[in-house]
């Protein structure tokens, strides 16, 4: 389940509301998919945001490691 | 169960996390701290019971005290008790002794399990009863403020060590293997993949199993030493954690500050309920 292939279609989910900008995602992204995004959300914290979509190769990992279930991977 | 999603979202939504499923939304986000380790801890449960395609009501929750106690109650919708601070193993034995049926799973911090639920994590392991025990060890007391646990490393100051630990920390898994688990793993919560297979497996096998799973606390211990952020824990598990069949070839002198991670005892000894079946039939026939 591990390493996609990388020609599916891939979305990558950010639950802003449910983020509490810890960046342990965006710190441990093998590719630099994530970064800090300039807006805050209801409480105050910074989520992530998407900056290199097309990187992105389905490892999950970013899903897995989240304390607070915000961002999952979609592939269909 | 229900599958939408009540936590306002963006409006392009595709789909709701698959794991919400498990959980109680209404209550979401966690009170945990941001970046606490005891939300991947629940994210890493919720994947294998769901690759496991186990059934929450075939299972049976028992916690006990601190902010570990918290990952399974009240975020992840299955039956639990919310037992006193350290005798969730205590509570879960007569649980699995009068239901069998059900999988009896424990899920509690290092000061519960091993420091005042100390004896009930030795005697159960030497039972052998069949329970997965999920130790979440993040080196202190976070719930309360951070005071020193049995766990804490060697020479960290906390705020009721200021002066730093004088105390060697318990070695939790090895000395479940040492009391006669069947299976006994460490990971961390930097090692989400292999953490939440050992989880499965946990699930799975009969008799006592018990996972150490190094987790962070970047509020209550990372204050006291300059870990403020959730990163600098699973940077440092990253890299000073050993597998075991590395650790095998290492001296202690090479072992020292290093965290041995991996599967640490499996075994198939008679678990103690069935030994219980066995008698009550011998009598019911005789
Ligand atoms: C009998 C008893 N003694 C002390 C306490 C206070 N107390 C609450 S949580 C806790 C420690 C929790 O530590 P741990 O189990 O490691 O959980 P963490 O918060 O670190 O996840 C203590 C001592 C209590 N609730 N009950
Ligand atoms: S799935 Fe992997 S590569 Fe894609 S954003 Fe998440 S961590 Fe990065
Ligand atoms: S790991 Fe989760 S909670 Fe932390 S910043 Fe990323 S999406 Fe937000
Ligand atoms: S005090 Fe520590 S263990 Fe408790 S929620 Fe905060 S970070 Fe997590
Ligand atoms: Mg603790």
């Amino acid at each position: 389940m591990h390493l996609q292939d990388t020609k599916v279609q891939r979305m990558i989910e950010i639950n802003e509301e449910l983020c509490k900008g810890c960046d342990i995602c965006i710190d441990f992204c093998p590719l630099e998919v994530l970064a800090i995004s300039a807006s805050i959300n209801r409480r105050g914290y910074y989520p992530p945001e998407v900056v290199n979509e097309e990187k992105c190769i389905g490892c999950r990992l970013c899903e897995l490691v989240c304390p607070e279930f915000a961002i999952t991977i979609c592939n269909e | 169960m229900k599958d939408d999603v009540i936590i306002p979202g963006p409006e392009k939504r595709l789909k709701p996390h698959r794991l919400l499923k498990f959980l109680r939304q209404e209550i979401l986000p966690t009170t945990f701290c941001p970046g606490c380790g005891c939300g991947t801890v629940l994210n890493g449960f919720a994947q294998a019971v769901d690759e496991l395609g186990i059934d929450p009501k075939d299972m049976v929750f028992v916690t006990g005290i601190g902010c570990s106690s918290w990952i399974p109650s009240p975020y992840f919708k299955g039956d639990t008790l919310h037992t006193t601070h350290g005798r969730p193993i205590a509570f879960a034995t007569g649980v699995k002794i009068m239901r069998p049926d059900l999988k009896v799973v424990v899920i509690a911090g290092d000061g519960d399990i091993a420091g005042i639920g100390g004896n009930h994590l030795i005697h159960a392991a030497r039972r052998n009863i069949d329970m997965t025990v999920l130790m979440v060890n993040n080196w202190n007391y976070g719930m309360t403020g951070g005071q020193v646990s049995p766990t804490t490393p060697f020479g960290v100051p906390t705020t009721t060590t200021p002066y730093d630990n004088v105390e060697h920390p318990l070695e939790a898994a090895e000395l479940v293997a040492a009391a006669g688990a069947n299976y006994v793993s460490r990971w961390t919560t930097y090692h989400v993949f292999p953490l939440m297979e050992s989880i499965q497996k946990a699930l799975q096998v009969d008799g006592f199993s018990f996972i150490e799973i190094l987790s962070q606390c970047p509020v209550s211990y990372g204050k006291m030493v300059d870990m403020r952020k959730a990163s600098d824990f699973l940077k440092f598990y990253r890299d000073q954690s050993v597998r075991v069949h590395k650790a095998k070839a290492m001296s202690a002198e090479e072992l020292e500050g290093k965290i041995v991670v991996g599967k640490l005892m499996e075994r198939e000894r008679t678990e103690f309920t069935a030994s219980l079946r066995r008698i009550n039939e011998r009598f019911r026939k005789g």
